[in-house]
């Protein structure tokens, strides 16, 4: 007789392993376990230390944090229904002053998370990440303040970035012609399109020299006019001895600006090298 | 020098000969408020921009500022002048306005600085500053508010039969060690949200009950003078004592005892260091998203 399905082995997670993500294709991980320890190039100097990097979430499979589900879990002894997603996988690398380096990899692969450990807002589960200066980052999303207009943000973001006020009155008007805002600058910036905040933020924040700057996919909501502009502006931040990160599917804007390239697929770091060997690489992989 | 041995450095020996920092990791507290104070223009264009904005969108502007409290005093007054019939404090409707009035920057300051961090995360995740500039913002804001407030409070107190004179100048120490106790408040509230989000939920309930705990629409003398050892209790009490004072510096005929200024002094201080440490200690953790 054939016996009946029981749905409750289907979905009770104590009866099934944890669930380690299937690789979309073969990933060879023993590239970067192996060679683990890093090496510093004596001739230059480094600004980030990427050492032996992991990065774990903890979520309920239904999708909520554990964190903010702590009272819960006080309550329940057992952790079942515990998801553990590894985000990043042993990634080690070393970044210098004066380069410009670009992060690809498929949807997913844990750029973003990787960029955010490098800046702090997100702790390593081991490893460490050690930088010359606390890294600003620069991605899509809200407007500082929402309800102010653009003029008071550049203000506001001008002095948060230790600005004087003289200075900034002399750079507003810089600042406005390269986000191409003039006639909206009074707007509040809860109006603004995502192209029009994501362009105000990229000035505000490029009008400084950086030691070290995230750029997290925030250029491709802006026009192709405004990123051959914004790319010429990482250039130049290269130029006077910062450094960049550059997250970007984009694969011509990271060869037009970037002199090294971090291929990361599954948290995994695939590929560390020249731009175009790596982003080549990455194309024939891909296809 | 003899030839080392070739060993491979560890990342933090590297780290270390070029200095870099491990990121994340908070700043000594006196080097962390040396860069807090060069961002002080920024706590106080935010807060100034955030005030103005914050009004923007209703018709009239501005002048919420001073008709919302203006309109809480008239209820809670008509309705406790009632309520407590002949119990009522000396001279009620001055005593109701100054303490009303004076209550809402205490709540004002608790409330926006637990919003301060979590309400600004697209800021704390882009740009690096020290965080604590955001619930100081929150306090000038309040503050800033509380100026036109004082202004309308004295007129209705003129209006209610105060003469003025010159010990309503003692209104400015006093205003200096409510602020500095209403900042540690707001410091110690951000942190708490930004650990437990659950805790804006609970913190009007916590406003609530002191508001009416207080004495800001009752004498403590006259209403609990069957319960002495209350009565002691509000000996200790920050916010009683600085509506108090206030009322002894503003109202004809109103007494406080002097030792109120040491206690709330020792308040302000407690609450105003204690916070900043409190506040600093997790500096590592705002902004965070996992």
């Amino acid at each position: 007789m054939v016996e009946l399905t029981n749905f409750d082995d289907l979905i009770n997670p104590r009866l099934h392993g944890k669930f380690e993500p299937k690789p979309v294709y073969d990933v060879e991980t023993q590239t970067s376990t192996e060679t683990a320890s890093i090496e510093i190039d004596a001739a230059r100097k480094p600004v980030v230390i990427v050492d032996n990097l992991h990065v774990k979430y903890q979520v309920y499979s239904s999708g909520k944090s554990v964190g903010a589900a702590g009272a819960k879990r006080l309550l329940q002894s057992s952790t079942r229904g515990i998801r553990e997603v590894h985000a990043v996988k042993g990634v080690s690398f070393v970044a210098y002053e004066n380069e410009s380096i670009g992060v690809i990899g498929s949807n997913g692969s844990g750029k973003s998370t990787l960029m955010r450990t490098i800046t702090g807002l997100t702790s390593p589960a081991e490893g460490s990440v050690y930088a010359s200066s606390r890294p600003n980052m620069l991605g899509v999303g809200a407007a500082l303040i929402p309800d102010l207009s653009g003029d008071k943000n550049i203000m506001l973001g001008g002095l948060a970035l230790g600005y004087n006020r003289q200075e900034i009155n002399e750079m507003r008007e810089d600042i406005t012609k390269f986000a191409e805002l003039e006639e909206f600058i009074d707007l509040p910036m809860r109006t603004y399109s995502s192209g029009m905040s994501a362009r105000l933020k990229f000035a505000i924040a490029a009008s400084k020299q950086h030691d070290i700057l995230i750029v997290d996919e925030a250029l491709a909501v802006g026009d192709a006019r405004f990123r051959k502009r914004s790319e010429a502006k990482i250039r130049e931040i290269r130029e006077n001895a910062g450094t960049i990160f550059l997250v970007s599917h984009s694969m011509g804007s990271i060869l037009d600006t970037c002199n090294r390239v971090i291929w990361i697929e599954k948290g995994v770091l695939m590929m560390d090298g020249d731009a175009k060997k790596v982003v080549n690489a990455y194309k024939a992989k891909k296809k | 020098m003899i030839n080392e041995v070739t060993r491979i450095m560890t990342a933090a020996e590297y780290a270390a000969q070029y200095g870099l920092n491990r990121v994340g990791a908070r700043p000594d507290l006196v080097s962390y408020l040396k860069h807090a104070w060069a961002r002080r223009d920024f706590a106080f264009e935010l807060a100034r921009s955030k005030l103005q904005a914050s009004n923007q969108r209703n018709r009239l502007g501005m002048l919420w500022v001073v008709i919302q409290p203006t309109m809480n005093a008239l209820m809670y007054g008509f309705i406790f002048g009632i309520l407590q019939g002949g119990n009522k404090p000396l001279d009620f409707p001055a005593h109701v306005v100054i303490g009303v009035f004076l209550f809402e920057f205490f709540a004002g300051s608790a409330n926006s600085g637990a919003k301060s961090i979590t309400g600004n995360a697209a800021l704390v995740q882009s740009l690096a500053f020290p965080r604590i500039t955001l619930p100081i913002a929150a306090v000038i804001q309040q503050f800033l508010t509380l100026v036109p407030m004082l202004g309308v409070m004295f007129i209705y107190c003129m209006i209610l039969g105060t003469t003025p004179k010159w010990s309503w100048l003692m209104v400015v120490p006093l205003l200096v060690l409510f602020t500095m106790f209403n900042t540690g408040i707001a410091l110690v509230c951000a942190r708490l949200t930004v650990h437990v989000r659950d805790f804006t939920q609970i913190l009007p309930l916590i406003t609530r009950i002191l508001f009416f705990t207080s004495g800001v629409l009752f004498s403590v003398d006259r209403i609990l003078t069957a319960f002495p050892a209350l009565v002691r209790l509000f000996d200790f009490h920050p916010i009683y004592q600085a509506l108090q004072i206030a009322r002894g510096s503003i109202m004809n005929g109103v007494e406080y005892p002097s030792f109120y200024w040491v206690v709330l002094s020792v308040w302000a201080v407690a609450a105003l260091v204690g916070g900043t440490i409190y506040f600093w200690a997790a500096e590592e953790r705002y902004g965070r998203v996992d």
